[in-house]
This record gives structure tokens, sequence and C-alpha cells, in this order.
């Protein structure tokens, strides 16, 4: 008994000892900066990575040690949004995004399982009209903002804009559901290579799309 | 009523490296010349085919209300440098600027901090509410101060498309800078 007690406090002194910097990893990029190249360019790739991501993080963390740190999963806060300040959101919102749009993307060739090939074939008509719906939302996003594809709750794909910094995951949006690929039109995911045409960087965007990512979470989506 | 770009009060190549040719290639040449597209293809054949920009602005929402606002706040965006310009302002403009905020450096330093806070895409504005008084206030997207009664004075765009192209992430960088190209006599005028 006196055995577990003191191993108990060893553990609750260990959680409070650990800072949201430690808590919440900052992880490394799954390629390096050039591999997506020549859809997308190495210093955009740095810049988006090792300066909007990161200031995301920095400010998230920072901002959860000063008042809300209470050991949480990001995927929890997130889904919590509306208890965190406007600040968390935003800044929660970035570093999970750009996390989860880093994984949506993969210098290797991949493939759609059936599965997925199924659903979108059943929910769009055809592949290429999912791409058609999936790039005019991208490129209609007014200001800076994401668009999604999405599992909602009754199983079913669906394509969705979320402004600024907001995603599907979040109690505060709309559109709910659980993002399988996401599309990053902030104008600094594109303005250095592309400038004003956002529509180039979108169709750039479906020769880098890590499809078994997207299946995977796909499948787990509708376990 | 086809509406046009309106062209830059000064060479855009003066305001160097503040705000670099290249940018104004592609916010005056590309971005504004869009937005001013988009809104003549978008209101043919609809009520507001015939308006003016202030009406549309004020009377319309979605992508006409969009692309119309952002017609007028780039326009006035534009407007207010100049290479050589007057560096402070003076007379009844420098005394309610006083008044509002102690003095024209605390202004300065209140009204770069609501640009760099800005979150996404959107705009800084000082205007005169509807009491009369100066007022600095952040609008997201293509807000302006014509929908909410306010006399628009002086306005920073903090689209990233603004400042990219010179300072990549850097917003607050661009936004120091750019008062050096701030031109208060235009500013004066508008008060
Ligand atoms: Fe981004
Ligand atoms: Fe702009």
């Amino acid at each position: 008994m006196k055995k577990i007690l003191f191993l108990t406090s060893v553990l609750v002194v260990w959680q409070l000892s650990l800072t949201a910097q430690n808590f919440y990893e900052f992880k490394e990029l799954p390629y390096s900066y050039s591999a997506l190249e020549p859809y997308i360019d190495s210093t955009t790739m740095e810049t988006h990575y090792a300066k909007h991501h990161k200031g995301y993080y920095n400010n998230f963390v920072k901002a959860m040690q000063e008042g809300n740190f209470d050991n949480k999963p990001l995927e929890q806060v997130i889904q919590n949004i509306s208890s965190y300040s406007v600040f968390i959101r935003n800044n929660g919102g970035g570093y999970w995004n750009h996390e989860f749009f880093w994984n949506c993307m993969s210098p290797n060739k991949t493939q759609a399982s059936n599965a997925l090939t199924k659903a979108i074939t059943d929910n769009f008509g055809s592949f290429e009209n999912f791409k058609k719906e999936f790039s005019s939302a991208a490129s209609t996003v007014f200001g800076s903002g994401w668009a999604w594809l999405i599992v909602t709750d009754s199983g079913k794909l669906k394509i969705v804009k979320t402004a600024n910094q907001d995603n599907p995951l979040m109690d505060v949006v709309a559109d709910k559901g659980t993002p399988i690929l996401a599309i990053d039109v902030w104008e600094h995911a594109y303005y250095l290579k592309h400038k004003n045409l956002r529509a180039a960087y979108v169709e750039n965007f479906w020769q880098v799309i890590n499809w078994q990512f997207v299946s995977e979470k796909y499948a787990d989506a509708v376990k | 009523m086809t509406f046009e770009l309106k062209k830059l009060p000064y060479d855009p190549t003066t305001l160097n490296p503040v705000v670099s040719p290249k940018t104004f290639e592609f916010h005056h040449g590309k971005h504004l010349q869009a937005y001013v597209n988009n809104l003549n293809n978008l209101k043919t054949g609809t009520k507001f085919e015939n308006m003016d920009l202030i009406s549309i602005i004020k009377e319309s929402e979605g992508p006409i209300f969009n692309n119309a606002a952002q017609i007028f706040n780039h326009e006035f965006y534009f407007d207010q440098f100049a290479p050589s310009p007057k560096s402070k302002p003076e007379g009844a403009l420098a005394a309610a600027i006083d008044a509002a905020f102690g003095s024209f450096d605390n202004f300065k330093k209140e009204f770069s901090a609501a640009a760099v806070s800005v979150f996404g895409s959107g705009w800084a504005w000082l205007v005169v509410n509807a009491a009369g008084t100066l007022e600095i206030t952040k609008e997201s997207n293509a807000g302006t101060p014509l929908t909410k009664n306010q006399k628009p004075l002086l306005t920073f765009d903090v689209w990233e498309h603004a400042y990219y192209i010179d300072f990549q992430n850097r917003r607050p960088d661009h936004v120091a800078a750019l008062w050096d190209v701030i031109d208060w006599k235009v500013i004066e005028s508008r008060f």
C-alpha cells in the first residue's frame, strides 16, 4: 500500500513538472524540404514548416503553459476548443492542421485503398468529379483557410471549408467530421512560387497527395 | 457601369525597399485587377449592375461584397503612399490623434499592434467612429469601415500577399517599415 502511494505521488510530481513544451511534440517533417519539388518548392516548405508551423506551436505551448495546461492531448483540446481562448483556438489549430497537412503529402507515389476509392465514387460519382469539387472548394476559400475531405458521423465523405486555422474536429465549426485530407490555402502556402495563382498550387497538390495516409485515416474513421 | 483598375498616384518603383516593384506588380496589377474583373463579371445581370461602388458595398453580401469591398479597400490603401511623404500629421488631425491616443508615437504603437494581431487575412484601420472620435479597428478578409458608419482615414493591408514577396512571414517588420511611406498629407485630407 505504501509502495503504491509512493509511486502515485512520484507520478503526480512528474506530471506536474511536465511543461506544455515537453508534453506537446513539435514533430519532424516526414520528408526533406526539397522532397516535394517541383510541386512544392523547398523555400516554401522551409518557411512554412520552420517559421509558420513552428510559430503556431510556440504560441500554443506558451499560452497553454501560462493558463490552461492540464496534460490534455492536443486532439482533446481541439475537440473542446470552445472552452479555450481565441488565441489557443488560432494557434492550437495552426499546430494541429499543419502537422496533419504534412502527412497528407509525400514524395512517393501511393494509391488510394479499394475502400476509399469506392467511397469516393459512391459519394462524388467519380474520382474526376471529386477532384473537381475539392479543387473548387480550395480555390474558393475567401481569405485564409483550409479545404478538407471529412468523414461525417453517418460515415459519408464530405468536402468542407474552414476559415483561418479552424478545423472540422473543433466543436465551434459548422461542418464537423473526421478529417482525412487537407489543403492549406493561406497565401503563405503558395505565394513564393505561385503568387496570386492559387489554382496552380492546388493543381500541383494533386501530384503529392499521400493516398496511403488518406486511406489509413479513412479506415480509422469508418471503423 | 464597368469598373476599371485605378492607377497608382506614384511610380511603383519609388517605394522600394518598403514596398518593392514586384509587390506592386502583383498586389496592384494582379490582386486588385482580379477584384475589379470579378466584380464586373459577378454584377452583370443583377440589381448591382448600374450601382456605384459604395452602394454595392453597403447593399451586397457574399462574393459581390467581397470583391467590391476589396476594390474600395485597396484603392484607399494604395492612395495613401508617397515616395517623399509628409511624415507626421499636423493641425486638427494631430490634435485628434493626441486626444485619442496620448501621442503620435503611441498611436503608431497601438496601430502597429492591431495590424500585427489581425489573425489571418484582413485590415487594420484608423477611423472616425459614430461618436466622432478616432478609433483603431481590425477587419478580417474584405471587412471595411464603410458598412459600420465609420469614416476611414488610414489602413494597412495585412493579407499575406501585401508583404510576402518582401518580408515572407515577418509581418511585424513589414508593418514597422510601412510607416516610412505613409503620406500624412493624404490622411489629413480624409479627416
Ligand atoms: Fe500554413
Ligand atoms: Fe491586398
